[in-house]
């Protein structure tokens, strides 16, 4: 009997998600471009660019450190059978830039930002707020969504940044002072296998692709969220669990195109 | 939190992604490997390159002096055509030899230059004609197990 319910609801679902996609795609411009609107604010930006980069970044920094330490530990023991420890800087740095930076500093912000961000926009939305909003003619969009949106597109680059840099020290601590791998060899060998549009501004273009779409899904769950304290709860499982799927199924995608 | 102090931090957070990427740039990425663009052109033509590939060193004497910018094949003589970038301060003279080596015994093959010793220098664009083909190892092996094989 479950079975057969299986089909009509595979049915359903898809024509309930084809629609909501579309909605959400009309959100996210809409949203893009309420920059150009008068209650869209520089000051409402700088605030969530505080709230999302400047208080994250403690997070990311303890973060990158230990998984610089971890590759440089792991790099070191697959890589000495082979008597070939001088490629650590690379493995170490290449790892970081293309890979490990980008994905998890999208996650480590779907987790600690974008869960945030939904919770607050569809608490907004069940204490009616947004609707208060649009009463007094102020366009929700600019003066909530907006800004949060472009915030995430600018913070998660440098976030994404900071992140390299901070785990390429960890690698390096654990690689030259407590490995005894040689410190020259470690950055020569770094220097001459790592390009700078080739692997740190593709692993940052990857980084600004995370951004636009953690926060668009965040956003986007909390303005569409049932407006109950359920719902509010059930958005913000949503918002983390997508974003986190999507970084990673994106990050496919991009590494295929990009790294070719 | 202030306005003003909110202000500050934003700026401080950005300032530090810029510092990032710059420490990045200079110190992990090759930046000064862009040096090469303003080198002059030099083509050889060998009858195998191996797995030399562009942006593989031209090395003199062990130092990096340019590096290869593209490999192609010339129709008529059925020799690869590399084409290197190298280093303008450096000249090299007429009768100079290019071989490919090979760092190690698995590393990364590059172009090693062997200067020679006429008066004349090579002008940008102009072709080094004494080359040494990339040493082969797989043929090498089978030569080796062949010749065993067979007997004395």
């Amino acid at each position: 009997m479950a079975f057969m319910e299986f089909i009509p609801n595979l049915g359903r679902r898809t024509l309930r998600t084809v629609p909501n996609l579309g909605t959400a795609s009309r959100f996210l411009l809409l949203s893009l471009f309420a920059v150009a609107n008068r209650h869209f604010s520089i000051q409402q930006l700088l605030k969530q660019v505080y709230g999302f980069g400047v208080r994250s970044l403690l997070l990311m920094m303890v973060a990158a450190f230990f998984t610089g330490m971890v590759l440089g530990f792991q790099g070191y023991y697959a890589l000495v059978r082979f008597g070939a420890t001088s490629a650590l800087g690379t493995l170490v740095a290449l790892s970081l830039l293309r890979e490990l930076g980008p994905v998890l500093t999208a996650l480590l912000f779907a987790g600690r930002a974008g869960s945030a961000l939904t919770a607050e926009i569809s608490s907004m939305k069940a204490t009616e707020q947004l609707s208060a909003m649009e009463m007094m003619a102020v366009n929700p969009l600019a003066w909530v969504v907006a800004p949060r949106l472009w915030a995430g597109i600018f913070v998660v680059p440098i976030l994404c940044v900071i992140f390299d840099l901070v785990g390429i020290f960890g690698g390096y601590l654990i690689s030259v002072p407590v490995l005894g791998v040689d410190g020259g060899t470690f950055w020569a060998q770094m220097q001459s296998n790592v390009a700078f549009s080739g692997d740190i501004l593709t692993g940052l273009f990857k980084a600004l692709c995370f951004g636009l779409v953690v926060t668009w899904i965040a956003a986007w769950q909390g303005y569409a969220a049932q407006p109950t304290a359920e719902g509010v709860g059930n958005a913000t499982t949503i918002s983390v669990v997508t974003a986190s799927l999507a970084v990673l199924g994106l990050d496919f995608i991009l590494t295929a195109f990009l790294f070719t | 939190m202030e306005k003003r102090a909110i202000d500050w931090w934003v700026g401080i957070f950005v300032l530090l992604g810029i510092a990032a990427l710059v420490v990045l740039a200079l110190r992990v990425g090759n930046l000064s490997g862009f040096a090469y663009n303003e080198g002059y052109v030099l083509h050889a033509d060998f009858s195998n390159v191996g797995s030399l590939k562009p942006r593989s060193p031209v090395k003199l004497g062990g130092v990096t002096i340019g590096e290869v910018t593209h490999i192609g094949m010339d129709p008529k003589t059925f020799m690869a055509k590399v084409t290197m970038r190298i280093e303008p301060k450096v000249k090299l003279p007429t009768d100079t030899g290019a071989s490919i080596y090979t760092e190690g015994l698995l590393g990364e093959q590059y172009v090693s230059i062997q200067p020679g010793g006429m008066p004349q220098d090579l002008q940008p664009g102009g072709t080094i004609t004494m080359t040494q083909s990339a040493v082969n190892i797989d043929q090498l092996i089978g030569q080796m197990v062949f010749s065993k094989a067979s007997g004395k």
